[in-house]
Parts: C-alpha cells; sequence; structure tokens
C-alpha cells in the first residue's frame, strides 16, 4: 500500500514580476518502507514539493493538487489543526542547514522534548529519558551532558544527528531528507548518511531523500524522480535508471559524475539539459 | 562573564572625569549668578557679595574649584545645595524614587503594549493593523513631549475631569514615606483610596513618557521578528506541528527579544531626559523638576552634582542591560 501518494501538484508563487510556476503537476508515491530519491538541480523545486506536502510554504505560495493522500488521510481536506498532528509525528523532515535549522536560544534536549510533549504528551521525567535515548540512537556521546548544550556549542555534523534525533522521536512512517548531508564534511556526510539509512531500516520508515548527489542516490534509493525545472524527466528503479537512463538530462545527470569522466573535460549538465548545452 | 563585567567597570573611570567636567562646566557656561539669584529682589550689598562668593568658593578660579569639587567627589561628597542648604546627595535621593517609580511606569507601560504590537505588526505583516500601527508609532516617536502633555491635559483633565492634572497622590492623604515608591506606600498605609489616588495621577505622565519608548518598542519589536520569521529554526519548528501560537510566541520572540531588551536598556538615558520634562509638565516632585528648578536658580552644586547621579544611573542601567544580553543570549553566555 502506497505511505504517500501525491497526483499531479502544482505550487505557484505570487512574486514581484507576476506568478512562478516553481512546480509543474508533478505525481510522488512513496511506499511503505521504499527509500524514494528526488534529483535535479538547484531550483528545480525539490524543496518546494517537500515544503507544499508538510504545508509549510508561506501564504505567497498557491497549492494545487489532484490529491495528497498519507495513509489513505486526505491531506488536502485537513484543517491546520489537523495537519500539525501528523507534521512532525507521523511525517517528519529534515534540512539542509542543520545548525541554522535549531534555534540557538534552546538546549537540543529542550527542542527535542517539545516533540516529545506535544504529539505524545510524555511527562517531564519521560521525555528526559527518551530524550537520552534518542540522542544515544543518534550516536551523540555523553547525551545526559549533551542534551543541555546549546546549537552554537555543537557540530554541524552533530546538530544534525540532533535534528534526525528530533524527526525520529515520534516514530513516524514517512521521513523526508532535504539534502540532509550537503552542508556537512565528506567524512560526516558518509556517518550521517549510514546513520539514516540504518534507522530508515530499524524503523521501518519511508523516506524521501533529496539530493545533487548521484553517488547518494546510487547508495540509498530504492526509486528515483528526475526532475528538472518543476518538471518530472524521468522516474524509475535505481538500478535500471543507471543502465538504462531515458532521459537525456538523466544520462547528463550521471555523465558529470567524477568516475564516468572521458575525455580532457568533466562533462556538465548544462550538455545534457533541454535545452541544449550553454554557449560556450 | 566576570571579566566582562570588569572591563566594563574599567570603561566607567574614563567616562566618569568626562562628565563631571562637562557637568561642572554646563551651569558656569549659562549666564546668571547664583550668588544674586540667592539674594533676590532685595539685592546685596557690595561686602556681602563678596563675602558669600568667598563662602562658596566662587572667588578661585575655575580649575582650582573644578579639582576641589572633584577631590570631594571622590570621598563621596557632592557639596551643599546654594538652594536648600542640605547635601546635594540627600536631595537627589529624597527625589529619586518619584522618578524611578515614574519611569517603571512608563517602561512597562510601553513594553506591554509595545511588544505585543510590534508582533502583530510582523506577523501580520503589511495588513491594515500593521500599517495603522507603524502609522501611529512613527507619529508617537517624533512627538514633542511637552505639547503631547499639555494636550492629554487639556482634554483629560481639565475637559472630562478624569484624571488629576499634578501631584504624586490627592492632598487628602498623608502618610509617611517607606519605600519612596507612592503607590506602594499608598498600600503600606492602607488609607481606602490612596492606591486609586495615587496610581490616577500616574496615568497622564506614564502615557507621556512612555509615548516614545511604547513607539521605538513596537517599531524594533516588528524589525527584529520579521528577521527571526524567515530563519531556517522557525521552519523547523513549524514542521514539528507546533500551535503557531508557540512558534511565534516562544520560538521567534526568544530570539527577537535579544536586540529589544538591548534597545529599551539604552532607552534610559532617553527616558531619564524625558522625564525632567515630563515631571515638569506634571509637577512631578521628582529629580527632573529638581534638576530644572535647581538650573534656573543656577544652584551649582545641584545642578553638577545631578547630572553626574543621572549619569550613574544611566552607566549602571547600561551594565546590567550588557549582563542581562548575556544572559537571554546563550551565545554569549557561553563564550568563555
Ligand atoms: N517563497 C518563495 N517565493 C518565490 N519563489 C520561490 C520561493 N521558494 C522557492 N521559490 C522558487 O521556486 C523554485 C524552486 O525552489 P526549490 O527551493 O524547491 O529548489 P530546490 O530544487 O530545492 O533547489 P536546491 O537544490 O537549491 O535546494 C526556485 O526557482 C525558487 O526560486
Ligand atoms: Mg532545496
Amino acid at each position: 500500500m502506497a505511505l504517500l501518494e501525491v497526483d499531479n501538484l502544482t505550487v505557484t508563487f505570487r512574486t514581484a514580476s507576476g506568478p512562478f510556476v516553481a512546480l509543474d503537476g508533478i505525481s510522488y508515491r512513496v511506499d511503505q518502507r521504499e527509500v524514494l530519491a528526488i534529483v535535479g538541480e538547484s531550483g528545480s523545486g525539490k524543496s518546494v514539493a517537500m515544503l507544499a506536502i508538510m504545508g509549510l510554504l508561506p501564504p505567497s505560495a498557491t497549492v494545487k493538487a489532484d490529491r495528497i493522500v498519507f495513509e489513505g488521510r486526505d491531506m488536502l481536506a485537513m484543517t491546520p489543526r489537523q495537519r500539525r498532528q501528523i507534521i512532525g509525528k507521523d511525517i517528519a523532515m529534515i534540512f539542509q542547514e542543520p545548525m541554522a535549522s535549531l534555534n540557538p536560544c534552546f538546549t537540543v534536549g529542550y527542542q527535542i522534548g517539545e516533540v516529545l510533549k506535544y504529539h505524545l504528551g510524555m511527562r517531564r521525567g519521560a521525555r528526559r529519558k527518551r530524550i537520552v535515548e534518542l540522542l544515544e540512537e543518534v550516536r551523540i556521546a555523553d547525551p545526559i551532558h549533551r542534551m543541555k548544550s546549546f546549537p552554537h556549542q555543537m557540530s554541524g555534523g552533530q546538530c544534525q544527528r540532533v535534528m534526525i534525533a528530533m524527526a525520529i522521536s515520534c516514530r513516524p512512517k514517512l521521513l523526508i531528507a532535504d539534502e540532509p548531508t550537503t552542508a556537512l564534511d565528506v567524512t560526516i556526510q558518509k556517518q550521517i548518511l549510514e546513520l539514516l539509512m540504518q534507522l530508515q531500516a530499524e524503523e521501518g520508515m519511508g523516506m524521501i531523500i533529496i539530493t545533487h548527489d548521484m553517488g547518494v542516490v546510487a547508495e540509498t534509493a530504492d526509486r528515483v524522480i528526475v526532475q528538472y525545472k518543476g518538471r518530472r524527466m524521468e522516474e524509475a528503479n535505481v538500478l535500471d535508471l543507471f543502465a538504462n537512463p531515458k532521459s537525456p538530462y538523466t544520462k547528463g545527470l550521471l555523465a558529470a559524475l567524477p568516475e564516468n569522466a572521458t575525455g580532457d573535460r568533466l562533462p556538465v549538465v548544462a550538455d545534457f539539459t533541454p535545452d541544449g548545452p550553454a554557449a560556450p | 562573564m566576570f571579566r566582562f563585567l570588569l572591563s566594563r567597570l574599567a570603561l566607567i573611570v574614563p567616562t566618569f572625569f568626562g562628565i563631571t567636567v562637562i557637568a561642572f562646566l554646563f551651569p558656569r557656561l549659562l549666564k546668571g549668578d547664583p550668588v544674586l539669584l540667592l539674594s533676590g529682589e532685595r539685592g546685596v550689598s557690595p561686602e556681602r557679595y563678596a563675602m558669600l562668593n568667598e563662602q562658596f568658593g566662587f572667588d578661585r578660579p575655575l580649575i582650582v574649584q573644578y579639582f576641589d569639587y572633584v577631590w570631594h567627589l571622590l570621598g563621596g561628597d557632592f557639596g551643599t545645595s546654594i538652594a536648600t542648604k542640605s547635601p546635594v546627595l540627600h536631595d537627589f535621593f529624597a527625589l529619586f524614587p518619584a522618578t524611578v517609580e515614574l519611569s517603571l511606569f512608563a517602561v512597562t507601560f510601553a513594553v506591554i503594549i509595545g511588544i505585543p504590537a510590534g508582533i502583530i505588526a510582523a506577523v501580520k505583516r503589511g495588513s491594515l493593523f500593521d500599517q495603522g500601527a507603524m502609522g501611529i508609532a512613527l507619529a508617537g516617536y517624533s512627538m514633542p513631549i511637552f505639547w503631547w502633555g499639555l494636550l492629554l491635559i487639556v482634554i483629560f483633565s481639565t475637559t472630562l475631569g478624569w484624571t488629576p492634572i499634578d501631584g504624586r497622590i490627592g492632598l487628602r492623604y498623608f502618610f509617611d514615606s517607606v519605600t519612596g515608591f507612592m503607590t506602594i506606600d499608598a498600600l503600606i498605609s492602607g488609607q481606602r483610596g490612596a492606591f486609586s489616588s495615587a496610581v490616577s495621577h500616574l496615568i497622564l505622565p506614564t502615557i507621556v513618557l512612555g509615548t516614545i519608548p511604547l513607539a521605538v518598542i513596537a517599531r524594533q519589536t516588528r524589525s527584529a521578528m520579521l528577521e527571526v520569521l524567515s530563519e531556517d529554526y522557525i521552519r523547523t519548528a513549524r514542521a514539528k506541528g507546533l500551535p503557531p501560537r508557540r512558534v511565534i510566541g516562544v520560538h521567534a520572540l526568544r530570539n527577537a527579544l535579544i536586540p529589544v531588551v538591548t534597545t529599551i536598556g539604552l532607552q534610559t538615558g532617553l527616558l531619564l531626559a524625558g522625564a525632567i520634562l515630563t515631571e515638569h509638565i506634571f509637577s512631578w516632585p521628582g529629580i527632573g523638576k529638581w534638576m530644572l528648578d535647581s538650573l534656573s536658580q543656577r544652584d551649582y552644586p545641584a545642578v553638577q552634582g545631578g547630572l553626574i547621579l543621572i549619569a550613574l544611573v544611566v552607566m549602571v542601567v547600561n551594565i546590567i542591560v550588557d549582563v542581562l544580553y548575556g544572559l537571554i543570549n546563550p551565545a554569549i553566555r557561553y563564550r568563555s
């Protein structure tokens, strides 16, 4: 059964220079325990799509869709209040900039505890125990001490671990990770990715992972959607995509991987976009 | 934190000396002779004039007078008022609570209205409320205190008769000053109606003195909130499914308050300047009125001492604000 089904999602922003279509009728489906990767260059509407599903876009955005159904529940028909009972609990999200995503004025323990309090109604003592547990789960050393730290006292990698702890605190059915490793050092990237995949397997979560990195796709995803300028270029099983990319844009993404370089320069994605290579 | 405090205290010393120079020269640059003003209409004989001048020490060169004054200051002696003949420090502290009470009311008034107004204006950016509130704030910010005070007196005291015109409490109440705060003393006295009389006397002065801080706080809160609301951590708070009340009132406000508290603290000097005018308008017996009266009598020791003491108060408040800033901003608190 599909965990999340989004049909024909369109997002339009009101801007000073008229309406801007950031997302033009894309459909997404994620099954239980499935990992869906969304790839595409900057500005292709990956984040906008996820924020639309979460109901987090600013008022300047108009969201239209034929359906947004999560676990059989119609999210489009929900009141903001009903939607708030799902997001943060059954659908959780982590972001690209872990440091900036945590509130600098509150300890990380407090920020995790908030979710436990609001969604699960846990009391102080129980919350404390669970926070320590969660921090252990995301491999933060000395959690009893660490839960009292402020975000600026931690590294980017640790902050992302805290964000992950927060996201999995209510055992969500779907975790959306929007470029969770882009802002981190290469060695840390690998650790965070491993942690995410391990938690996904342990908890049996469905997951949407957004990335620019075809290497990340290969390591994590079951299925891939390739997106370009708010449209879907291609959707395929991950093995099929790498073996037999259909759209020229996808071919470009794959060719841009360093290990596929031939000739004297790295191909860039622009060489393969529908608009053709950029003028030299 | 301790080192931070020490460095702030070290800064006080040169500032303090600068202020003594200004405070010493300022009344002397004005026309008018304290001795002549003291003797009033009847005038004074040249012999008696010379005697008084010598008694106050005004016959010596300015530079000698200055160092003599500072020397005494360092011993905690602010001199004796020419007009009241009592120590300046004594006069100051007798009147200071009245000014503090008025200032506290004014700041509280400004905070209680200004912060919520700023929050709502930011959240409903561009709305009618936002435009209206910011228009009023701009008007309030540029309101001449004197004119504003007279306007309120004409409307609410003279025409409508709702509020008293001057003083701190009705004439029929009399009790000993315990704290110097009329509202608290009225409560302690247990006399019926004394407290409400004290409060009614505070209403107009509070509004007049609080108007400019109110405008500043509302505008500052709005701009701080607007900045904070676009931060990533606000998106995180909403992605957690927290109710808007909590996202705005806790996650956003807590961050927005950091610059707002600083602004409030830095307004203390302006507030005391405003208090001088406000006290004059409402015959409020605080240090503002005392300073103006002393100035018109060229009471050099009182004016000098008053200026220095007010400057000290502003400096102390600024240090408190710095400490507070460290306390509400975890990024600073834990740096050392
Ligand atoms: N609040 C907004 N108002 C107007 N336009 C917006 C807004 N948010 C996003 N956009 C536009 O929508 C388009 C898609 O943005 P989005 O953030 O989804 O890109 P993305 O695929 O996530 O890119 P990246 O890889 O850089 O994160 C961009 O052109 C962006 O400028
Ligand atoms: Mg993005």
